[in-house]
């Protein structure tokens, strides 16, 4: 492994920031921590980048231990890259110079070639004179990037790199960040709290809750095959409804009969929270089941409506925009979830 | 636009002096007059310059990076020199330090002999004690400068490979450029300004040589003269003010509050930054309040009488006055600039307050020049009209045109207060409780009063505590008799009684602990 994180624990006063987490990353992987704002995901960066010292535990790259508790590497000699929240571009120096800024220890003529190289693979080689508040918030991500890549660091970290850039932006950017941290075959580990952003980029994303991973997994298995209750619960939408186990895979409802493919052998007659997600619940007028409309969402492609049982449970589901419906108006749906997700209740 | 002739006039006078100069009055001041108080001047500024920006910058840097014994006390005790006044600082220096004076008396006790104790009453001693009456503007830049710019900045350049005492240097100090040349502009306009202390140690700048014009040879051409070249000056350090002003300022203050983690220091370092701080405050503070405070109590049984009282009155009643009127103007100007923000207004009123940076002999000068004149001409026509009957008018020494070159001078600070407050006042707020049926007066007094009321209070402090300091412009323009205290400093100083000016002294550092307190109260917010 590249990197790893084994079971570090930092506290802050009486507060527990990170709680024996571990975390491997393979070589050229990129990762994201994802996790609400207070999780303690950027205490974590922080301690990688060698800011912080560790309380317990250990981290390693390539094998060469970084932080014990009492034993720190400082900051400027882990040879790790940092790109920061708000960039932390240094004002005073033009894009060139911000970017030159690490090569310190590289003779001149290299300097010049690395810093052009760098600026070209972000596409900043025409604003090389130009100082950073004269760039738009997208440049200055990507000179934050090209400086934070330019010495060649064995690992990127990325602090919410797109949470200061409007939607549209930062949906562009991360594919395009994604690319050239692949293209480089560098190691990245980013942190945000959105989770899109971490699906765009992100080959494995860790749920951070409360200082402690929840789950440490790829971003389809992560939506689909979530490991506990919160990480259901905060990555995408869903309802839980409440059931029976009658099979391994079929749970009976109030709202009827569900069957999907189990991963987890529950024993039958167990009572569990069923998740349904939007798309688990399709919009077919041909189907018996009916459902009363009792919120809509539009969401360009699709609705999402908020759909009321006869019983009174709530359900969400995705529909395809052009079945344009009312508020009140009853509509046929058919519940089929692709696997089962439950939680004992 | 009316407001700001006060202000504006006396510039409009001493400009008019540079671009038609007499040439009689010029050729004798070129040649006896202006090569040694150009040369002193700019050797004074300078020297001042550099060695207050290069405490200042190393003293905010300690205070705001870097933890070691007391810094939490020094932190805001550094500020405390802001309180005294230069001309104060300058009086005790060579009070204790000259040869009478009970340093060199010791010395002489001790060793025999102190003539190897070079000169206090020398150019270097009015650099060093207006460099350490002047570095808290520095200080006070600088510190917040590296406050607020974070600590982001200075660990994105140890992730880049540089350890923290490079990244200082490489990082931390050219980021805070922009407030350490404002703060050194500052200094270098005070210093300009400066009548009080360069008048103590006998050193021949533009201020005493325009007070010598003045009241010396009844000069008034020579006086102006005089005034226009050292404008000059000024506005270089205005503009060089403005410049860094200008310059883009990128700090960013959301990420300074949560990692106020300082350097540790090392053993000895901690001592020699404690050391130098405490060196600091000691020789600008509290070694010259003692001082003070010993030579007041001595005094105080001899001198503590009616007349002195008198004097405390006057200077109480000309601050007041002065605040009262120079605060409701700033007020009716931020409203001005608020409602009818025409570029004129505007305009206007950014040249009225660009009265802070003259200093105050030129200003004198350039109201008392066209009071003389407008007073003249009244005179004339009333002569033509009432005959020899005619009152005699005395309007240059009354209280008006000392208030009027208060106003000139002191605008700004009673402006810039209230602006900022209003600023803050954003026209959403405005139309949210218009919007609430709130409007006109009741609009002023439920919404804008309570919200600015702190802000006119610190406009009204300020220039309370700057007129009581006020020393050129009251001594050049008040009534015949009307002494204040500063101008008691001034008369007792002059004749060299040092112990006699402690107890007036004493009155105005107490009177400007008043801002600083404040000062220190807004940037522990800061921090």
């Amino acid at each position: 492994m590249w990197l790893e994180l084994e079971r570090i624990s930092k506290s802050f006063g009486t507060c527990r920031a990170v709680d024996a987490l571990s975390v491997q990353l393979p070589q050229g992987a990129i990762a994201c921590l994802l996790g609400p704002s207070g999780c303690g995901k950027t205490t974590v960066l922080r301690c990688v980048a060698g800011f912080e010292s560790v309380d317990h535990g250990e981290i390693r790259i390539q094998q060469r231990v970084l932080s014990q508790p009492g034993r720190s590497v400082p900051p400027q000699q882990r040879r790790i890259g940092m790109v920061f929240q708000d960039y932390a571009l240094f004002p005073h120096l033009t894009v060139w110079d911000n970017v030159a800024f690490g090569l310190h220890a590289l003779p001149v003529g290299m300097r010049a070639e690395r810093t052009a190289q760098m600026l070209e693979a972000v596409g900043l080689h025409e604003q090389r004179r130009r100082y950073p508040h004269e760039l738009s918030g997208g440049q200055q991500q990507r000179v934050a990037l090209a400086r934070a890549l330019a010495p060649q660091p064995e690992l990127l970290l990325l602090d919410e790199p797109f949470s200061s850039l409007d939607v549209e932006l930062r949906q562009r950017l991360s594919v395009e960040v994604r690319n050239l941290l692949k293209g480089l075959n560098t190691t990245a580990l980013l942190v945000t709290h959105d989770q899109e952003e971490a699906f765009a980029v992100a080959d494995l994303v860790g749920v951070m809750r409360e200082g402690r991973l929840e789950q440490w997994d790829s971003p389809y298995d992560l939506y689909h095959r979530p490991a506990t209750r919160f990480v259901a619960d905060f990555v995408g939408e869903g309802v839980f409804v409440r059931g029976t186990v009658i099979e391994a895979n079929a749970v009976q409802t109030p709202i009827g009969l569900i069957r999907a493919a189990a991963h987890r052998q529950w024993p039958a007659g167990s009572s569990v929270d069923l998740l349904l997600r939007p798309d688990d619940v399709i919009h077919d007028d041909a189907s018996e089941l009916r459902a009363e409309i009792c919120q809509r969402a539009f969401r360009g492609a699709e609705f999402l409506y908020t759909l009321r049982m006869p019983d009174g449970t709530q359900l969400l589901s995705l529909v395809p925009s052009h079945h344009d419906h009312s508020l009140g108006e009853r509509i046929g749906i058919r519940i089929e979830p692709d696997h089962m997700v439950a939680f004992a209740t | 636009m009316l407001l700001c002739l006060p202000a504006l006039i006396p510039l409009a006078v001493i400009a008019a002096a540079l671009v038609a100069p007499d040439r009689e009055v010029w050729s004798h001041l070129s040649r006896f007059v202006l090569p040694e108080v150009t040369w002193t001047s700019l050797q004074l500024m300078v020297a001042v310059g550099v060695i207050s920006g290069v405490l200042g910058t190393t003293l905010a840097w300690l205070t705001a990076m870097c933890e070691f014994p007391g810094r939490r006390f020094f932190d805001w005790a550094l500020l405390l020199p802001l309180a005294m006044p230069a001309y104060v600082l300058a009086f005790v220096a060579v009070g204790f330090l000259d040869y009478s004076g009970p340093f060199q008396s010791w010395v002489r006790a001790w060793l025999g002999s102190s003539r190897w104790v070079p000169p206090v009453r020398s150019l270097g001693g009015a650099v060093l004690v207006l460099s350490l009456s002047l570095y808290p503007y520095v200080y006070l830049l600088a510190r917040s400068a590296f406050l607020t710019q974070g600590r982001r900045a200075l660990e994105a350049a140890q992730t880049l490979g540089y350890a923290p005492r490079q990244a200082a240097w490489r990082v931390g100090l050219p980021m805070a450029r922009p407030w350490i040349a404002a703060g050194v502009a500052l200094v270098c306009m005070e210093t300009l300004a400066d009548f009080g202390a360069v008048s103590v140690f006998g050193v021949n700048t533009f201020t005493t040589a325009i007070y010598r014009a003045w009241f010396g040879l009844f000069s008034i051409r020579g006086a102006l003269q005089l005034a226009a070249v050292l404008m000059v000056f000024v506005l270089l350090a205005v503009v060089l003010e403005r410049y860094s002003r200008a310059a883009p300022r990128f700090a960013s203050a959301r990420d300074g509050g949560r990692d106020q983690r300082r350097y540790p220091l090392s053993r000895l370092g901690a001592t020699l930054a404690c050391g130098l701080a405490c060196g600091t405050f000691v020789v600008a503070f509290a070694a010259p309040m003692l001082q003070l405070i010993a030579w007041s109590v001595q005094r105080a049984a001899g001198d503590l009488d009616m007349r002195y009282l008198g004097f405390v009155a006057r200077s109480l009643t000309l601050a007041g006055t002065a605040a009262v009127l120079i605060v409701s103007i700033g007020v009716l100007l931020a409203y001005i600039q608020r409602r009818a923000a025409t570029p004129i207004a505007s305009g206007a009123i950014r040249m009225a307050t660009l009265g802070y940076a003259i200093p105050g002999t030129v200003l004198a000068v350039g109201i008392l020049v066209p009071v003389i004149w407008f007073k003249n001409l009244v005179q004339a026509w009333l002569r033509g009209w009432l005959g020899s009957d005619a009152p005699a008018l005395l309007l240059q020494g009354t209280l008006l045109t000392v208030l009027l070159a208060y106003l000139a001078r002191f605008l700004a600070v009673g402006f810039n207060p209230v602006d900022t407050g209003l600023q803050r006042v954003t026209r959403n707020i405005d139309e949210a409780a218009v919007g609430m049926g709130v409007s006109g007066v009741a609009l002023l007094r439920r919404v804008h009063l309570p919200l600015l009321r702190t802000s006119i209070a610190t406009a009204a402090i300020l220039v309370f505590v700057d007129v009581m300091k006020e020393m050129p412009i009251t001594l050049i323009a008040r009534p015949f008799g009307w002494d204040t205290l500063a101008v008691r400093v001034f008369e007792m100083t002059s004749e060299g009684q040092w112990e006699r000016a402690a107890l007036p002294a004493a009155v105005i550092v107490i009177a400007g602990l008043l801002p600083v307190a404040l000062l220190t109260r807004r940037s522990s917010h800061v921090a």
